[in-house]
Formats: structure tokens, sequence, C-alpha cells
């Protein structure tokens, strides 16, 4: 088997764009391993419009988002294998991998690029009570079965979660002729984006009911109701409020989970907020040469944003292999907090050194905040405080830290985001 | 003219006989659970007719899919019991069985924890009590070494009795390999037929009245787990009551399946053996279950009260316990007889009809020395003669976890289908999925693919694989995707073609 310098494992949103980077900036041996049978990763199943504002500022579907990166991918010559399944990454980054054509095989390489994506929670961690039968689909296979292979898995729906696909799907459903009931959400708040809530849900009249769960599902063959219950501050169902809806399908759109089976097994230090890597101002995690990007770093809203990530991860991982692949990680390093309100950070460290001119960090809080103030302090020193009329947990935030500020805190250990009311 | 009528009459009375044929057996074993199939297998080794009804589309439908998967060591059960007997049988049983059938099996050790100094009296009776019922190797651990043994058994720990010969199975594969191997000796199984009733005929065979059309037998087995009672009372005056018990379950994920080795079990109570915890063969951790009597045959739904008392529960006896990680729950129903005791004898008021009925806990275990026990009673009641050509091995499907790179290669070369994954988090191949459709008894629906394979059993509980299963399951069978099920009957994965789909380009 040929050898490559970098290895991407992934060829989404987040392997694509991390390719093109690293091809741009000068490394020609690059390989994407992608498991399915063509790149574009989910995006290839997301067809409806409103990608690529931030990047190509116009309205694109999911798959013109993704077919933008493949034309470059395809363009630039970069290689790639489909269908090809990485079973292992070992701690000195050789990757193992498999296919119908090459069978098992290992690439040794210099650099490896995380960017696997996440999956959707399953109904089995939800612990939602009642019967197992068909018709329970997470929003995403619902999603596939509906724009990739065609078919309806039901009629009436109810959809338990507000996430976005959750949402999507809704306005989908319905197109298709289905009647969504009402969408249930156990938290005060959607975790989706407001966009997504007015143009899938209120637009079609499709309730939205905050603090609700699932407390039963009817059927031993196929779903045939839903039962939801209000539920208190606790997030424990209050009785005397359930509602029952007739119903042969259940969407659940109950968070997302980065899928990082191979990066634990490699023995990369995960976050446990993020459920992805640690990593520092490259993207690079705790072992050298092995960096994140996309959903498989943290949950993203927009696609704008994994592409933007990724494109550092693969220019960071040229710079990696240029300089020598050194482990460069240093003393010099400051540490970023996420506290009051700001659930975690990425990312995690940055080495001064390093850094770019501009480093973009980004963040998500952990409720609903009004008329509030995202602070950063560097030690015990406030030196921004950014007015936010509204922060929701559904979106991503972030903040840019320039270079030569931070040159002028030359014993700055502790960078603190967090939000604060005034 | 006339000789094109009476061939247009002769065939069309014939299709009226096809309808109405009448399928005749020397034995016929109702219900393809592991009993059954326990029994059905013990059959298959003699010069005999035997076909197993099976009211699901496939076998290991019922109690069998959804209990602890445990093989237990035989200290629980009342000494002199026929329960007590068959457990320890079916444990010595098990090892040879498992490598004849290529079942996954591991005697990881039970251990029954005590937690209050004044209980500890408890475990020296249950130790006597297997003692008596023949277990082997039983020890009473102090603190300290139950500590040393399981570190992440409770704090308050004040001993345990630890029975190495305790184990882990996988219930589906020990009920797949026995149907499996007794299929490939002949016995026929019926499946989507369910037994509506049963009368003696005047030629004094039984005769089964199915959905499916009748059935005639000599003999029948009545293996119908929570449905026995209501075989039974069919053919008998002496009525019997089987309660379901429902146990709700937690299966937790791989990677906390090592919080412990053993089989922790606590102190047994009347309602049963307690809430375990467990590893599993693949690699998982099993918490559960409960115990509710209920009067409902098909009431294996789970309750949000069953799993918070079981959340309660599990962690009494094991600290720490990562229930964050759960990636399924599930309940299912013991057979539960108010004697507490397994019935496997002829039925005194119906000749040549066999019950095996109240097959709960430790029925698994039991499974089988029930069968050699029905195979050698009926051995005797019909004089059967032991066939020549008995096949005693089944391989069962050639999985791909755990091979090194050159054997991969090799199955690759020979079947790039093993080259291709379909399920992410349990690294099934194309390859494991096609072995599972294609051979006896094979898998129709997702969940028989599931069950053979483990294909969708992961963390993301078939997210991601199903609709590449269905893909396979439609093309290898012909089932168009509308009729692609979940397991057979109603639960079809997809309605209809969307509004936007051309036909026939």
């Amino acid at each position: 088997m040929k050898t490559y310098d970098i290895v991407i494992v992934g060829g989404g949103p987040a392997g694509l764009a991390a390719a093109v980077a690293a091809k741009e900036a000068g490394n020609d041996s690059i390989l994407i391993l992608e498991r399915d049978h063509e790149l574009g990763g989910i995006l290839n199943q997301c067809i409806h419009n409103g990608f690529g504002l931030h990047t190509f500022k116009e309205e694109l579907t999911g798959p013109e988002y993704a077919y933008r990166f493949i034309k470059q991918v395809l363009d630039l010559g970069i290689e790639y294998k489909l269908n090809t399944m990485v079973m292992d990454i070992a701690a000195d980054k050789t990757v193992t991998a498999m296919n119908r054509e090459d069978g098992m095989f290992q690439i040794p390489a210099k650099a490896v690029i995380l960017a696997m994506g996440c999956r959707e929670r399953p109904r089995g961690a939800l612990n939602i009570p009642g019967y197992r039968p068909a018709g329970i689909f997470s929003a995403g296979t619902a999603q596939r079965l509906v724009n990739i292979e065609g078919y309806m898995p039901g009629r009436e729906v109810v959809i338990l979660g507000s996430g976005d696909i959750g949402l999507i799907m809704a306005r989908r459903m319905t197109l298709e002729g289905a009647k969504v009931k009402v969408v249930a959400e156990l938290l005060p708040y959607s975790g989706g984006l407001k966009r997504n809530i007015v143009q899938c849900l209120d637009d079609y009249g499709i309730p939205l009911k905050l603090s609700h769960t699932v407390v039963d599902i009817e059927g031993k063959e196929h779903v045939t109701a839903v039962t939801i219950a209000e539920v208190g501050p606790d997030r424990k169902p209050i009785p005397g409020t359930e509602e029952r809806y007739t119903c042969d399908t259940l969407l659940l759109s109950c968070g997302l989970i980065p899928e990082n089976e191979l990066s634990r097994s490699a023995g990369v230090t995960m976050n446990p907020v993020t459920s992805g890597p640690i990593v520092n101002e490259s993207l690079e995690t705790n072992i050298p040469g092995v960096f994140a990007c996309g959903n498989v770093l943290h949950v993203h809203d927009l696609v704008d944003y994994v592409s933007e990530e990724a494109k550092r991860a693969g220019q960071n991982a040229v710079k990696y292999i240029a300089d020598g692949c050194k482990d460069e990680k240093g003393s010099d390093v400051i540490e970023l907090f996420a506290t009051e309100g700001a659930r975690y950070t990425v990312p995690s460290t940055i080495n001064k050194s390093r850094m770019d001119d501009l480093l973009t960090v980004r963040f998500r809080v952990g409720d609903v905040y009004k008329n509030s103030f995202v602070s950063v302090y560097f030690d015990d020193e406030r030196v921004m405080h950014n007015e936010k009329r509204i922060l929701a947990p559904g979106e991503m935030e972030q903040i840019i830290l320039q270079k030569k500020k931070l040159d002028e805190y030359p014993n700055l250990k502790k960078i603190t985001v967090k939000i604060e009311k005034e | 003219m006339s000789t094109y009528l009476w061939g247009t009459q002769f065939a069309f009375s014939r299709l009226i006989f096809l309808k109405e044929i009448i399928m005749t057996y020397d034995v016929i074993v109702i219900g393809a659970g592991v009993t059954g199939s326990a029994v059905a297998r013990e059959l298959s080794k003699y010069e005999a007719d035997v076909c197993v009804l099976e009211k699901c589309e496939d076998v290991c439908e019922g109690t069998s899919k959804a209990n602890s998967a445990i093989v237990h060591a035989g200290f629980d059960a009342a000494e002199g019991s026929l329960m007590a007997k068959l457990n320890v049988r079916g444990n010595e049983m098990m090892d040879d069985l498992c490598r004849d059938l290529d079942i996954p099996f591991k005697r990881n050790g039970s251990m029954v924890v005590c937690i209050h100094k004044e209980a500890l009296d408890g475990l020296k009776d249950l130790y006597d009590r297997g003692v008596k019922n023949g277990v082997k190797d039983l020890k009473i651990l102090n603190r300290e070494e139950a500590l040393e043994m399981e570190p992440n058994l409770s704090e308050n720990v004040e001993g345990a009795l630890w029975a190495p010969t305790g184990g882990i199975i996988c219930p589906f594969e020990l009920n797949i390999a026995m149907a499996e191997n007794a299929n490939m000796n002949g016995v026929d199984f019926r499946f989507n037929t369910e037994v509506e009733d049963i009368k003696k005929g005047e030629d004094g065979n039984w005769h089964l009245r199915t959905n499916n059309g009748e059935y005639v037998a000599r003999y029948v087995v009545n293996a119908a787990g929570v449905y026995a009672d209501k075989i039974h009372n069919m053919v008998s005056a002496d009525k019997m009551h089987i309660i379901e018990r429902r146990g709700d379950y937690c299966l937790l994920d791989k990677t906390v399946g090592g919080h412990v080795k053993h089989t922790i079990f606590p102190q047994p109570t009347k309602l049963g053996k307690g809430v375990l915890v467990s590893p599993t063969v693949h690699g998982n951790l099993i918490v559960g279950p409960t115990a509710v009597d209920i009067e409902n045959k098909e009431g294996n739904n789970t309750t949000a009260a069953g799993i918070d008392d079981l959340i309660a529960k599990a962690g009494d006896h094991v600290r720490n316990l990562p229930i964050r990680n759960v990636i399924t729950s599930f309940a299912g129903l013991r057979a539960h007889e108010e004697h507490h005791e397994f019935i496997i004898k002829e039925v005194d008021d119906a000749k040549n009809f066999i019950d095996c009925a109240g097959i709960e806990s430790p029925g698994l275990t039991s499974s089988p020395a029930i069968g050699e026990m029905v195979g050698n009673m009926m051995k005797e009641m019909m004089d059967l003669k032991p066939k020549a050509n008995w096949i005693s091995i089944r391989k069962g499907v050639k999985k791909t976890e755990g091979l090194s790179i050159e054997e991969r290669n090799e199955l690759i070369k020979k079947n790039p289908a093993y080259g291709t994954i379909i399920c992410r988090c349990e690294s099934i191949t194309e390859g494991e999925i096609l072995d599972a459709i294609h051979r006896p008894l094979g898998a129709r629906s997702l969940d028989g693919v599931k069950r053979r394979t483990r294909a969708g059993m992961g963390r993301c509980q078939a997210g991601f694989c199903s609709p590449r299963t269905m893909e396979i399951l439609h093309r290898e069978l012909g089932i168009p995707y509308e009729k692609i099920t979940k397991s057979g009957g109603k639960s079809n994965i997809v309605l209809e073609r969307t509004k936007g789909e051309v036909s026939g380009s």
C-alpha cells in the first residue's frame, strides 16, 4: 500500500475542507478515507437550502455545498477511497482501514486529521419507556430514508427533540404529505437554530411544546400512539399533563454525539463536555500530528464554521510535517476556561508561538441568556465585554483573539470566557 | 372440450385440496424459543418427523431474546426441585454444546453480594443449597476477598458467595444455533404459524388448527413460553396459569463493559434473583431485571417506574455504576408458574401431550438439559431409533471481529463482501450479514439480522446501518422495501414511496 503524509478520516464537509487546505498549503501526499459510497458526508441527505451563506454568500442545498468542495478535491487531484472503513488509528499514527477492493491495509501517516463527524443519540440512550416497535427513527435516519432511499417512514408523525435535523424533518415530512402533529422538547428552550423553528415549524403550523417529553410509546409491532407530558424543572414528567397522539412514526432529534471511538482507541484525550478531543490552537490533539475538526471535535450549528475550522486543521497538519513532525506544545501554554454560562471552548489551550495573528475561539452557552455580555478575562483582567441581545444553546458563539493583544500580556496563563449580566 | 373441462375441474379441486392440505408429523413442538429449539434438536437425533410451529417470524422472539443472558451456577433453585437438577445439568452441558454449536460462552463466575451484616447467614444458606444441588467449587468470600476480586463492589459489601461455574452466554446464538442444528438434521420450522386450537382426533392424533392450516401429530410438545398455559388449557381440564413477570433491563455501552468482571447478584428474594450487574459475552454491561407481575402476554413494554427502580437498585451492590452510558433498555417476560417450578411432563389427562411450562429463570441455562430430558422421555414413549447420520456440529455466522489483517484479507479475497463494514458500531461486515441471511432458518428482518450478527446492536442502535441492511435484505431476498420489517408482522420500516419518486426509470 502506498504511504501518505496526511490521512484524513472522513470525507464529509470537514474532511473535504481539510484536504483542500492541506493541498493548497503545499502537501501533495494526502488521502481521504470515506466510509460511504460517495464524498460529502451527511450533507448529501440535507437537501434543504440554507448552507453556505457565510462561505459562498449564497444559499445552497447540502449536496450543492458539498459539491463545491468535492469539485476542488477532484480538480486538485487529491486521492480518496470510498466505501472504506477506518478500523483503527494507532498512537503512532498508523491508520488501519478496509474495503472490498484493497482488503485491510495499513498506512503509516505523518499526520492524521480526524473528521468522522457525529451520530445521533438513539432512543435507547434516552430511556424512553414503552414498547420497542418499528416506526421509531432518529431524525437523520428518517432523513436518509426519505431523501436518499426515497421512502416514507409513515404518515402521522410525532417528533421528540427540537434539534436542527428534527426541525428540518418536520418540514420535510410535511412537504411529503405527512401530518406532523407535535414537536416535544424536554428543555425549556430549543436546541435548534431560531431560523429553523420559524421556517420549519411556525410556517407550517406545527406546535413546539417546550418542557415536554415522551412518556409512553404504544404499538407492539408498529408505533400506534405516543404520549407526551410536561416536565417540571427537574425534567421529570408532571402527572396529569399527559397528551396522547395517535401516530405511526416517532422521530428523535435529541442531540448529536461526536464519533470518537477511533480517537479514544488512539489515546486522544477527550473533553467530557463536547465529547470531542481536547485541542490546542492548531486543532491538534494531545497526540502530536493528530488533528481534529468538524463535528467530531464539537457539534457545530453551521457547516460554514466546519469548513473554516477544517481548513485550519489541514493547514496546520501541513505545517506540522514541514516543521519536521516535532512535538511543539512547549511550556508557554495559555489555558482557556469556560465558566458561568459558557460550557466549553475550542481550543482548550494556546501556544502563543504557534498562534496565528487572529484566533477564533468557539463555544456554546448552557442556557438562554437575554441582554447579556460575553466576557473574556486574561487572568483576572476583563479584556472583552461584548453585549449580546440573545445567547442560546442552539447557536455556536465565537470570540476572536488577537496575537498582538496576547503579546501585551507576557505572563498570561489563563483566558476565561464567561457570560455576564452586566 | 370435455377433456379440457375435466382438466380445469381437476386443477380446481387440487387447488382446494392444496388449500386444505394437512401436514402430518410424528412430533410437533409449539414454540421456537430456547426450550422448543432445544427439544427439537434432541428429537432431531432420532428417526422421527418433527416440526416446530412458531407464531412469530423467527426463532428467539419471546422470553429467549430478553433475559439476563446468564448461565446460572444452580445454587438458587430449591433443593430437590426439577429446576435445580436441570439448572446444574444445563450448566454442565454448556461447554460442549457451545463448542459444538459455535456459541459465544464464557465462565466469568458469579458473585452473590451481601451488603447487610445481618444477612450474612443468607449467604451460608445459599452456599449449603448450592452444595446440595451439586454446584461445584462454591466459596464464601469475606469483604476483603470479594473486593479484591471485584474492586467496584459497593463499599458496603460484607461478604459474597463465589460461584466460578456461573457464566455469560449469547442467548440469541444459543437459541438460533440449536434451531439451526435441528433444521440441518431435518426438523421443519413453520414461522408466522400460530396454534389456535388443539383437538384429539378420532385417529388418536393431535389436530392443531393454525392460521396456516391444520397440523396433525402423534405427539405434541408445548414449549410456548408465556403462552404455555393457553396451549395446555386447550387439551387439559386441569388448568394452568402462567403469570407474566416483567423484567426491565438496561444495556450499557462497551466502553463500560469492564466495570465488573463477574456477574454480580444481590441476595435473592421471593420475587427472584434481583437486579444483577454483569458483563455480557459481547463486552457490554447489562443491568436488570426488575420483577413486576402483570397479566399481559405481550406486555414487554418498559415503564418509567421500572427503569427508575432498576437504576435505583443497581447501585446498591456496585459502586459508580455508569448508568449514563445506557445504549438501550428493554423488557422481557418470565413465564412464571405459581409453584415456581418447571413443569416438564406428559399431561395427565392428555396422553402424548408433553408440557414444558413455567420455564422461567434459570430456563436459558437449563434449556439443553430440558431438551435432553424431553428427548429421553420421548425416545422411551415413542420407541425412537437414533438417526445414523445425525450432524452434531453447527458453525455460526463467520465472525470477523478480532481477525488478524492476514486472516481478514484471506476472507476478503474469497468474498469481497467481508471488506465492507455495514454496522460501524459493532464492525459487522456485509459478508456476515449475507451469511446470516443465506443459512438454515436465515434472517428475513432487521432484528433477524441483528440477532444473528449484532449489526444494529451497538451504540447507535441501527441508526446508520438499518437503511443499508434493508438494501441487502431487498437485494438478497427480493423483499420489496415496503415489506421489509423490523421483526415480522406489521413492523414495516417504511410505508411507501415518497411523492417525488419517478417510477420505472
